[in-house]
This record gives C-alpha cells, sequence and structure tokens, in this order.
C-alpha cells in the first residue's frame, strides 16, 4: 500500500472518523478530531507500518495539523 | 544603578523603549546587532538581579554555569552513545536545583535556598527540554553562545513564556523581513497596549481594590460549612480575574517585547473562558507550560508506555498520562497541600471529562448539541475552573487552618 492510504487508514482507525478521506485538509488538532493520546499511537503506527522513525521531539504540530501535511512529512522522512 | 522587576513600573518601560530603539532601526534596515542586543540583555539582566537582589543574581550565573556544563557534557556523550540511564541521570541533574529550591521552604519554613532566583523554574524547563532534544537528536551539538542567548533571554526570563531552544535559535539567527518584522511591530504596539489595561488596570482592580476587601470579609464570616460564604464565592472570581489579567497582562508585555527584538516567543493565552472543557482550556491557559507537560512529559510517557507494551488498556495509559502531568505540576508549583489538590483536581477532571467525551461520541445520536448547550459548556467550564483557581491561590489554607 503507499503512503496517502496507509495515512488516511491509520486516521480513519484512530478517530473513527471516514470523512477523512474526503477532507485532506482537515485540521485535525484544531477541530479536536486528533489528540495527544491519538497522536502517540499514529506515530507508533506509521513506525510499525511505514518504518520510520518519528521522535517525541521531531512532532512538530504545525507541521503536521492535516492529512495532506502528515503524508508530506512522512514522505520527507522515509 | 536601582533595582527594576521586570515590566512593573514606569521606569522600566522607558528604560526598555530607549534600548530597544537602536535595535528596532538596526532591523527595520536588514540588520541584527548582536553584540549590541547582547548589551541590553546584559543591562536588564543587572536592573533585576542587582542592589538587595545580587545573590539571585550570583545564583543565577551559578544556575546557568551549572546547566550548561551539563548539556553540554551530555550533548557529547549522546553523539556517541545513547544509554537511558545516563540521560535519566542528566534530566535527574537538570531539575536538581529547582527541587532543592522548592524543598528548602518545605523542609524549613520561613527560609529560602541560596540556590533560587526569580525565573528558576521557568529555566529549568528549557535545559530540561533541550536534554529530551538532544537525546531524541533533534539537537546535535552545543552552542554555548546560542545556549546563553536562549537562557538568559530577558523578555522571558522571569515568567515566561517558555520558548524552544531550535526554534528560538532560527529567530535569533535571521533578521526578519521588513513586512513581517512591521508586522510584528504593530502586534507589539497592540500587545503593549492591551497588556496596560489587563496588568495595570484590571489586574490593579481585581487584585489591589477588591482582593483584600473579600477576602477581609470572607475571613469575617467564618464559621459556617467548611467556612463558606458569599465572601469565600466573591474571593474566589475576584482572585481568578486577578490572575488571569496580572498574567496574561504580563505574558502580553513579555511577548511584545521579544517582537520588537525579531523573536516570535510563543503566546500564553487565548481566551481561556471561552473554553467548553477543561481539555480545549488546557489549550488555552498558560499555554506554553501545559504544552511544555503535554510534549515533554504526556506525550513521552504515553510513548513510552505504549511502545513497550505495559498495557493495551489505552484509557488507563491516558489516564496515567494525565496523573502524572497534573500532579507535576502540582509539584512544580510548590510544595504545599493546595498546589497537589490543584494539580489532583485537574487530573481527575480531565480525566471524568474524556469519560463524557467518549460517551457523547457513541450516542452523538441522542445528545442535544447546539449553541445554548455551547453556553452551557462555556459557563460550567468557567465556574469549575475559577473553584480551581480558589484551591490554588492558597486562600483556603488561611481560611481553615490559620
Amino acid at each position: 500500500m503507499d503512503v496517502e492510504n496507509t495515512v488516511v487508514e491509520i486516521l480513519a482507525d484512530l478517530t473513527g472518523n471516514d470523512d477523512i478521506k474526503d477532507d485532506m485538509d482537515m485540521e485535525l488538532f484544531e477541530s479536536g478530531t486528533l489528540d495527544s493520546m491519538a497522536t502517540v499511537q499514529m506515530l507508533l503506527e506509521l513506525q510499525g507500518q511505514l518504518d520510520i522513525e518519528v521522535p517525541v521531539s521531531e512532532f512538530d504540530r504545525e507541521a503536521w495539523s492535516t492529512p495532506n501535511k502528515i503524508i508530506a512529512r512522512v514522505k520527507e522522512l522515509q | 544603578m536601582p533595582n527594576l522587576q521586570p515590566y512593573a513600573n514606569p521606569n522600566y518601560f522607558l528604560i526598555l523603549g530607549a534600548a530597544l530603539i537602536p535595535l528596532v532601526i538596526g532591523l527595520l534596515n536588514g540588520k541584527r546587532w548582536h553584540v549590541y542586543e547582547t548589551l541590553v540583555s546584559l543591562l536588564f539582566l543587572i536592573l533585576i538581579f542587582d542592589g538587595d537582589k545580587v545573590h539571585q543574581g550570583i545564583a543565577l550565573i551559578g544556575y546557568v554555569l551549572f546547566e550548561g556544563a551539563l548539556i553540554w557534557g551530555y550533548t557529547v556523550y549522546r553523539q556517541k552513545h545513547n544509554n537511558t540511564w545516563l540521560f535519566d541521570l542528566a534530566v535527574i541533574l537538570a531539575i536538581m536545583p529547582l527541587v532543592i529550591v522548592k524543598f528548602v521552604p518545605f523542609l524549613n519554613p520561613g527560609s529560602n535556598s541560596i540556590l533560587g532566583f526569580l525565573g528558576i523554574s521557568y529555566l529549568t524547563f528549557k535545559s530540561v527540554g533541550m536534554i529530551m532534544e538532544t537525546r531524541d537528536g533533534s539537537i546535535k551539538k552545543f552552542e554555548p553562545w546560542l545556549f546563553l542567548q536562549f537562557m538568559l533571554f530577558f523578555p522571558t526570563i522571569s515568567s515566561g513564556p517558555i520558548d524552544r531552544y531550535r526554534r528560538f535559535k532560527k529567530d535569533y539567527l535571521k533578521v526578519p523581513d521588513r513586512d513581517h518584522y512591521l508586522d510584528l511591530l504593530g502586534k507589539a504596539v497592540h500587545n503593549f497596549m492591551l497588556g496596560f489595561v489587563y496588568k495595570f488596570m484590571l489586574g490593579y482592580l481585581f487584585g489591589t481594590v477588591l482582593l483584600p476587601k473579600v477576602a477581609h470579609l470572607a475571613m469575617a464570616s467564618r464559621g459556617g460549612f467548611l467556612d463558606i460564604s458569599w465572601g469565600l464565592v466573591g474571593y474566589m472570581y475576584v482572585y481568578s480575574m486577578y490572575l488571569f489579567f496580572d498574567f496574561a497582562g504580563y505574558s502580553l508585555f513579555a511577548v511584545a517585547t521579544s517582537y520588537v527584538m525579531g523573536v516570535e516567543t510563543p503566546i500564553n493565552f487565548n481566551k481561556p473562558f471561552a473554553s467548553t472543557n477543561i481539555k480545549e482550556f488546557w489549550n488555552r491557559w498558560h499555554m506554553t507550560l501545559s504544552f511544555w507537560f503535554r510534549d515533554y512529559i504526556y506525550m513521552r510517557l504515553v510513548f513510552f508506555l505504549m511502545k513497550h507494551k505495559i498495557t493495551k488498556n489505552k484509557v488507563l495509559i491516558a489516564n496515567l498520562g494525565y496523573l502524572t502531568l497534573f500532579l507535576l505540576m502540582g509539584f512544580w508549583h510548590g510544595l504545599t497541600w493546595y498546589y497537589i489538590v490543584y494539580g489532583l483536581f485537574h487530573a481527575i477532571w480531565i480525566i471524568l471529562t474524556d469519560v463524557w467525551l467518549r460517551f457523547k461520541k457513541k450516542h452523538k445520536d441522542h445528545i442535544i448539541s447546539n449553541r445554548w448547550t455551547n453556553y452551557l459548556a462555556i459557563f460550567a467550564t468557567f465556574n469549575t475552573v475559577c473553584l480551581s483557581f480558589l484551591i490554588f491561590s492558597g486562600f483556603l489554607d488561611r481560611l481553615w487552618f490559620h
């Protein structure tokens, strides 16, 4: 599976919100869709499924605030 | 030289204004004069820590040398190895001065540790943050000059907002482009004016004019159940307003001064009393502190617990995180029963809020949610926050035990 689909699947799983697929620029933190707990789960899932290391220090909310931005960051880190 | 506490009186602002003018001219012309900047910083540090505060100044110098040596040592070590125990040791050593400063008055009431100085709590956040980011490999080398500038950045030294090393460094090393800098100057002027209204008008009204009156009233009407009286209710609201306007006012000054210096120190308050629940409140109140605890304590603890599969129960993990975060925040404020109870109060409140949010998500078709329930949520959150600030104020200690 490619990065896009994997990230969307992870997000949909964690938030129980399938609308993410239709709104890739959704502000995940502002809208309360993703909280700190879900964020950590996401980082661990990314680590497990895409084999990238994201230490908490590298997690800057600004740079990870929408599905599209997350995909961009993941590709950078790969 | 006179002793001037940060943002406390007109003289401070006059000297501040005069000292910053050359910097503004420089930045408007695309130049950042680091030497002049450093002299200005030194001048204000001396003004804060001279006269009868000189012992604090010496403690500050000792503190910065100690933390600098520690972080330097850890960075050199981390370039080759990455042992968890050594990392833990570095963090423990980094918080040791603060721990001692908090314990001395607890063990020996009425006395203060010679290690203490105004701002030690805030500098400790910066040091510990640097050690954690060094461990993560995000900070790769120790830069003594930038470390000193970061730690001793005078606009925020006494009470924050708490900046982060890599963010600060980026601003400090560049000159903002002219349009952006003009925008920052506009915001700075706005912040200074709003800060004056907050700190010197509203903060003064609530803290200096009204607070002693309601305190007196509450003390005079003791005797009922838990000594509750209208005076105490008044104290709760007046103190909460004072706390907000005084601290938000200070934070506006600190952010404004940073902006003038071309450093975009993060804001500390964003309409906290408009929050619809306590989770939102902590995203809007003393933001740099709560974000520090979120990023360096909560997320790291949750990460650790989940990665090592200590338990599969996600709710339990989140709740352990909340308890740790807010208890630590309580202890950080000081070793008194009311700070600890304040921490516990918020931990339990946020745990219950999560229970409610999960319930709401599951039954969202059956729960009314409209403009009015929103107002009700804001009202309930505001009042509960004020109750927590009454605990925080320490007034109950006076009321019940003295």
